[in-house]
């Protein structure tokens, strides 16, 4: 989707701030809402890419007010929407009726190193890669009002693929609860100039992750 | 079916816990009542134990950081077939290094060299190798970086106090996959002889995501 998020190329959030803090969370209340997100996800009751999806979602007013802010509005829709609580349980703040068992269990300290590790989304390939290292490739000009991880920035332009990441499970579908449709991942690298315009910077180059069917080949 | 179609706003949450922590709101912002009502949830419903959740914020606040990447860094810089295996395959070459031996899949390392300056950023969330860095600093997910690092990286990285040279290549990864990339700048020079460990003291954070350099063996000296 279009959506406040894809913010690859846009004006006026000033200037960066690049301020040095040994402080990983600031205020008790950011590290309770990843630890919960963490748990959530462990447990397998929604995907990352449904759990992107739902940050998505928010109205940009919301999307802009913070970060964890924006994952703890994630936490609360994807509760109700995923059917680990009521939202009647969430305005209480307590635990109306039994809970639905989540599909990998409960989260103890016993599986406290699965949060360290992260998974792999590699999956067989269903077919061979369509594109080889080399290839001139055309991000398409897709503009779906569901979840994609082709950012705007780069739709309608050519780039070059550069590297080749296997077969991995497609954001597209897995955020709907379509499966997980396993595509070939590429590396694509653009020409700053190409996307920025004749009077961008010559020497920046952007390269992206893009999934088999972001792309389609353009004739040598 | 949209999710947040009612469009929830600050007015909405402001009256909804009203009822049940009556008691604690002159203590509590509304912000940290709702977290707690979560947490609460999940400990009733038997989803997660309050000590592991308590363990989560624990690891990423004491056991996972840069000084991980620190360390794969300082050994590229000294051992050239090392420098080779992470180009090559990071994951793999990484893994001794990680927390519990192991890093997660897709890692990708990437160079500095005096014709090409490495940067990272996930134009569309927050992706940032954790295994190896630990949770990103608040201005890599900050708004203002995130959309303009592609688009004027010498600016950004000249507010970061970090200038390339005009005729090197900038470039510039977009994390939008589950593909993971960590900087390998280049070592100071000044630091010939120096072991491991010292040179990974040198590697700063903001080195390994391309917005610094590391630290000077003057600086570090002074």
């Amino acid at each position: 989707m279009n959506g406040i998020h894809d913010m690859g190329g846009m004006d006026g959030f000033g200037a960066v701030q690049p301020v040095e803090t040994a402080e990983v969370f600031h205020g008790k209340w950011e590290g309770d809402v990843m630890a919960i997100t963490r748990a959530m996800g462990t447990v397998g009751a929604w995907n990352i890419d449904q759990g992107r999806y739902g940050i998505e979602q928010l109205p940009p007013r919301l999307y802009l007010t913070s970060y964890y802010r924006r994952w703890l509005e994630r936490c609360e829709w994807a509760m109700v929407t995923y059917g680990y609580a009521g939202a009647d349980e969430i305005a209480a703040g307590r635990s109306l009726r039994p809970g639905k068992t989540p599909p990998k269990g409960k989260f103890t300290l016993a599986e406290i190193d699965k949060i360290t590790r992260r998974g792999t989304f590699t999956r067989p390939a269903p077919a061979p890669a369509r594109f080889a290292i080399g290839d001139r490739v055309l991000a398409r000009n897709m503009h779906p009002r569901t979840h994609t991880r082709l950012p705007r920035y780069v739709r309608g332009h050519v780039g070059v693929v550069e590297r080749l990441h296997g077969c991995q499970v497609f954001p597209d579908t897995e955020a709907m609860g379509q499966g997980e449709n396993p595509q070939w991942l590429y590396t694509v690298r653009f020409e700053g100039r190409d996307i920025w315009g004749p009077d961008s910077d010559p020497t920046v180059k952007i390269s992206v992750e893009a999934f088999e069917p972001y792309l389609d080949p353009v004739p040598a | 079916m949209t999710a947040h179609d009612h469009d929830h706003d600050h007015d909405h949450h402001d009256h909804r816990h009203g009822h049940d922590h009556d008691h604690e709101a002159s203590e509590l912002s509304e912000t940290e009542l709702r977290v707690r009502a979560l947490q609460t949830i999940l400990v009733e419903k038997g989803y997660a134990d309050q000590a592991a959740l308590d363990a989560i914020v624990e690891t990423y606040e004491t056991k996972i950081g840069p000084h991980i990447g620190a360390r794969i860094v300082a050994r590229a810089w000294t051992d050239p077939a090392f420098k080779q295996a992470l180009l090559s395959d990071a994951t793999k070459a990484a893994a001794p290094f990680g927390y519990k031996g192991d890093v997660g899949d897709h890692l990708v390392a990437v160079e500095n060299t005096p014709d090409r300056h490495n940067v990272v950023v996930c134009t569309l969330c927050s992706c940032y190798p954790w295994d190896v860095l630990g949770l990103p600093p608040v201005w890599y997910k900050s708004f203002a970086y995130r959309s303009r690092v592609v688009k004027e990286p010498r600016a950004v990285l000249g507010e970061f106090g970090v200038s390339v040279p005009e005729k090197a290549e900038v470039r510039v990864w977009d994390s939008t996959a589950e593909v993971r990339y960590m900087v390998v700048p280049a070592r100071p020079s000044g630091t010939e002889g120096w072991s491991e460990d010292r040179l990974a003291q040198l590697v700063t954070r903001d080195s390994m995501i391309g917005t610094g350099t590391p630290t000077s063996p003057a600086e570090r000296c002074a």
